[in-house]
């Protein structure tokens, strides 16, 4: 009986077996877990980091920002620029092609950029000073400017928030507040829809016609060389479980491991660890409502300067001091703007100064109402050692507990705590978008036009004008500190410090990685 | 019996028509706005709403639940919010992982809990029991991710003979599919083989107290016969109805199990469209679970008759 059970098994089992194809078998198989899954296709439709993941993989820029943030041309050839910094002229370089086999044009690019432009926060900025997009022929184009801006190039390249992406015209005519429902590039992965299992995974096979740049990689810019046949983007919720898969060589390579694990991955046969980008951090950000009191006074937004420590919050969310540096700056610390501009501020924790700043700036003692997040890895706990703060300073605070997915949707309310609104949320912004005073769109303060909060000064957005509008580097750096100093001084945030994820990956599985810069650069990653 | 199975079929409409309703209104209820979450972090306020008034959130509920129903009687019940994705094909994708581990799980369970149960019945009090107890007692205490978590460690990570997480479809392979399960089977039909094994040793007792057994026993009918035959059978229609509650709950969605081994099924597609607040994936997916409890129940039900010929509908 058992021998006949066993016998019809293994007939079972020999036809499913057989069903492997030895291609598949051979196939050079990238398997990374990403700090989220792929649910949108559209990097221009979503300010998620993950679908401009997806997007720098499948999708080609004009240009691309190289490690040192500097815009080098990626789908551009040749370039010119007049005199008068009024008009660029760009050519497309040779061997641009969709991965439907269509050449790429400028008709495309054009409408691309447009849609980029009304969607993404730095577009519409760089639209607001660009006049008109003409093609010259299918290779060549115009744009032209209303008056100089020095930012036109680093918009285009940029790897933050929304990347530039160009898509083919007939996809690039959606309406900007509509997703794409082909997602058809020229970059160097093609996207396997047919493949994709939403919260599962994402699927890339390796764009065998794609034409690299002769120049050597740096994060966006240079060769994009597909270093494996097919990329499978793989969503683990469970960070032990991804962690476990990694140290078991089932999966390659782990963007965001917890800092819990570090150390445990750190000891593990075959893993290794890298440090990100010099300027690839996560910048902390506690959020002030200025529409309503007491924050509606600088001087209770300034109070609340007494109630960080940064030490305190850095220790909570990251532990080890050396994934963490304090930065009293808005700036991110370590790149090229980072200064000490209104940093004198921060001088010291004293919660019963805060308290009594609040009180001369009119606080009575009304509830505070914070957004508590109580799923986010740093969010959550960041928002704790606040929330501490405030309750050790004597504030009422109301802590309403909520998912990410509340407080994002809460946050933009605009009315006064007690009918729905707010007055405080923490949250995360990138070291690269947070390094450049036009990519960073947390500090501006642009009213109604602006970020949850609704910072109002127009001094600050004309020093982030006059950034984006500065000739030289000297001149930048100089506006650049006018600019923190007056936002610090304004309070547009308050930064609670800076932290480093590093890269976990199978050091005896695969090559080529290299430190994020902005977001994780996948394409040139090789199987040994 | 045919009449009755097809008023029983009959009787699922209101039961659906309720939980359509029901979920609707109690997502748009709900806090949470996927415009917000779509937008993404840089996004502005006017940014939000403009993506809102595109998916149609901003239109009065009554219209958006006509608007669903209508789609539903045409059999579509719509597309992702996030992936603009059928969400036909969503499920889709997700049933074969949550079948299998159903299967596996209860396979898993039943084997081994019905020997549990009967053997702790026949020698009830004596030292077997206690241990079968015991043992099902703390199979039914332990959470389900403690003992995953350790089984992982154990015969994932330190003797590498399992993989620590994923699912292999059938199509990949026999072994690579059962390798992918075994041990979210384990680790999930423990808690399920506790409850079996309880409920088949109570109700065996039971049984094993009737003359006919009293009878079966001086006739000198062998032990097993006696147990497996005459005890078991009479016993089964309360082990069928918990199977049967396994198999819901199942199906249903396990979402640690799901989340710890890394299983795309339709548990951790629920909790994943709850939080993203993708409403007619969730809808979609209630109807599903409300529609395979019914269908489960009307089984259980129909199966009392063949097991019990007393009962008769």
């Amino acid at each position: 009986m058992i021998r006949r059970i066993l016998a019809g098994a293994v007939a079972l089992a020999v036809p499913f077996a057989a069903a492997q194809t030895p291609a598949l078998a051979q196939e050079k198989v990238l398997k990374a877990v990403m700090h989220a899954d792929v649910r949108v296709i559209d990097p221009v439709w979503t300010t998620q980091t993950i679908a401009n993941i997806h997007g720098a993989l499948i999708y080609d820029t004009l240009f691309g920002n190289d490690g040192n943030q500097k815009p080098q041309p990626q789908m551009v050839g040749k370039y010119e620029i007049s005199p008068d910094r009024l008009t660029y002229t760009f050519t497309l370089r040779d061997g641009l092609k969709f991965h439907d086999g269509s050449p790429v044009t400028t008709k495309d690019v054009i409408a691309s950029l447009k849609r980029w432009g009304a969607k993404d926060g730095v577009g519409q900025r760089l639209m607001g000073f660009v006049t008109k997009m003409e093609p010259v022929d299918d290779k060549t184009f115009t744009m032209v400017l209303r008056e100089p801006y020095g930012m036109v190039l680093e918009s285009l390249g940029k790897s933050q928030s929304s990347i530039a992406a160009i898509m083919r015209e007939k996809d690039a005519l959606t309406d900007p507040q509509q997703q794409v429902k082909e997602a058809v590039g020229s970059g160097p992965y093609m996207f396997a829809k047919d493949q994709w299992v939403p919260g599962s995974k994402a699927v890339y096979l390796k764009n065998k016609d794609y034409v690299p740049r002769t120049e050597a990689p740096s994060s966006f810019a240079g060769a994009k060389i597909p270093g494996v046949d097919r990329i499978e983007l793989v969503w683990i919720s469970d960070p032990q479980t991804t962690m476990s898969a990694l140290i078991n060589g089932e999966i390659d390579f782990y963007e965001q491991p917890t800092n819990d694990f570090l150390p445990l991955l750190e000891k593990a046969r075959g893993v290794k660890l890298m440090k990100t980008g010099k300027i690839d951090s996560t910048q902390g950000m506690i959020r002030l409502n200025h529409l309503h009191p007491p924050f509606d006074n600088v001087k209770a937004r300034q109070a609340m300067y007494y109630l960080i420590n940064q030490e305190d919050f850095l220790r909570t969310i990251v532990g080890d001091p050396k994934f963490y540096r304090v930065c009293k700056g808005l700036l991110t610390c370590g790149g090229p703007y980072e200064n000490d501009g209104g940093s004198e501020l921060m001088k010291e924790y004293n919660p019963k100064k805060a308290l009594q700043l609040l009180k001369e700036a009119g606080y009575k003692g009304e509830p505070i109402t914070v957004l508590s997040a109580t799923d986010h890895a740093t969010i959550t706990p960041a928002t704790q050692v606040l929330v501490q703060a405030m309750r050790e300073a004597g504030i009422n605070v109301d802590a309403q507990s909520m998912d990410w997915g509340s407080v994002v949707t809460r946050r933009a309310k605009k009315e006064p705590p007690a009918q729905g609104g707010w007055n405080i949320f923490v949250t995360t912004s990138g070291g690269v978008g947070s390094s450049n005073p036009v990519l960073h769109t947390w500090i501006g303060a642009a009213c109604d036009k602006g970020l949850f909060g609704w910072p109002c000064d127009p001094e600050v957005e004309k020093l982030r004008n006059a950034f984006g509008m500065a000739a030289t580097e000297e001149e930048r750096k100089k506006i650049a500190k006018e600019l923190q100093t007056r936002a610090m001084e304004q309070v547009v945030f308050l930064p609670f410090g800076q932290w480093d994820t590093p890269i976990a990956f199978r050091g005896d599985k695969i090559d080529n990685v290299v430190p994020n810069t902005g977001l994780a650069v996948l394409w040139g990653i090789t199987k040994k | 019996m045919t009449s009755y199975i097809v008023r029983r079929l009959f009787a699922t409409l209101p039961v659906m028509a309720v939980v359509a309703l029901f979920v609707f209104f109690l997502l748009r209820f709900a806090p949470g706005d996927p415009a917000a979450i779509i937008a993404g972090d840089d996004a502005t306020a006017e940014s939000i709403a403009a993506v809102r008034a595109k998916l149609g959130l901003d239109r009065p509920m009554v219209e958006q639940f006509v608007v669903w129903v209508g789609q539903l009687l045409q059999g579509d019940m719509g597309v992702s919010i996030f992936s603009n994705l059928a969400v036909t094909r969503l499920i889709a994708q997700r049933l074969e992982p949550t079948v299998a581990l159903t299967l596996s799980t209860l396979f898993v369970a039943v084997v081994l809990a019905v020997p549990i149960g009967v053997v702790a019945a026949w020698k009830a009090r004596k030292l077997v029991d206690r241990l079968a107890m015991a043992f099902a007692v703390l199979g039914f205490a332990m959470p389900t991710f403690v003992l995953a978590y350790i089984l992982i460690y154990f015969f994932a990570v330190q003797w590498q003979l399992l993989p620590v997480q994923g699912y292999a479809p059938i199509k990949q392979g026999f072994w690579p599919f059962v390798e992918s399960l075994i041990l979210p089977s384990v680790a999930l039909g423990i808690t399920y083989m506790a409850l079996i094994a309880r409920i088949t040793r109570a109700s065996m007792l039971e049984v094993l107290a009737q003359d006919y057994i009293r009878t079966a026993n001086s006739k000198g009918l062998a032990t097993d016969r006696v147990l497996l035959l005459h005890a078991l059978k009479n016993a089964a229609v309360p082990i069928v109805t918990v199977i049967g509650i396994g198999i819901a709950l199942l199906i249903s969605g396990v979402v640690i199990t799901e989340t710890v081994f890394n299983i795309p099924g339709l548990g951790r597609l629920t909790v994943d469209a709850v939080l993203k607040r993708d409403y007619p994936v969730v809808q979609g997916l209630i109807l599903v679970f409300a529609g395979a409890k019914v269908l489960v129940n009307l089984i259980i039900d129909i199966s009392y008759a063949f097991l019990d010929p007393r009962i008769r509908y």
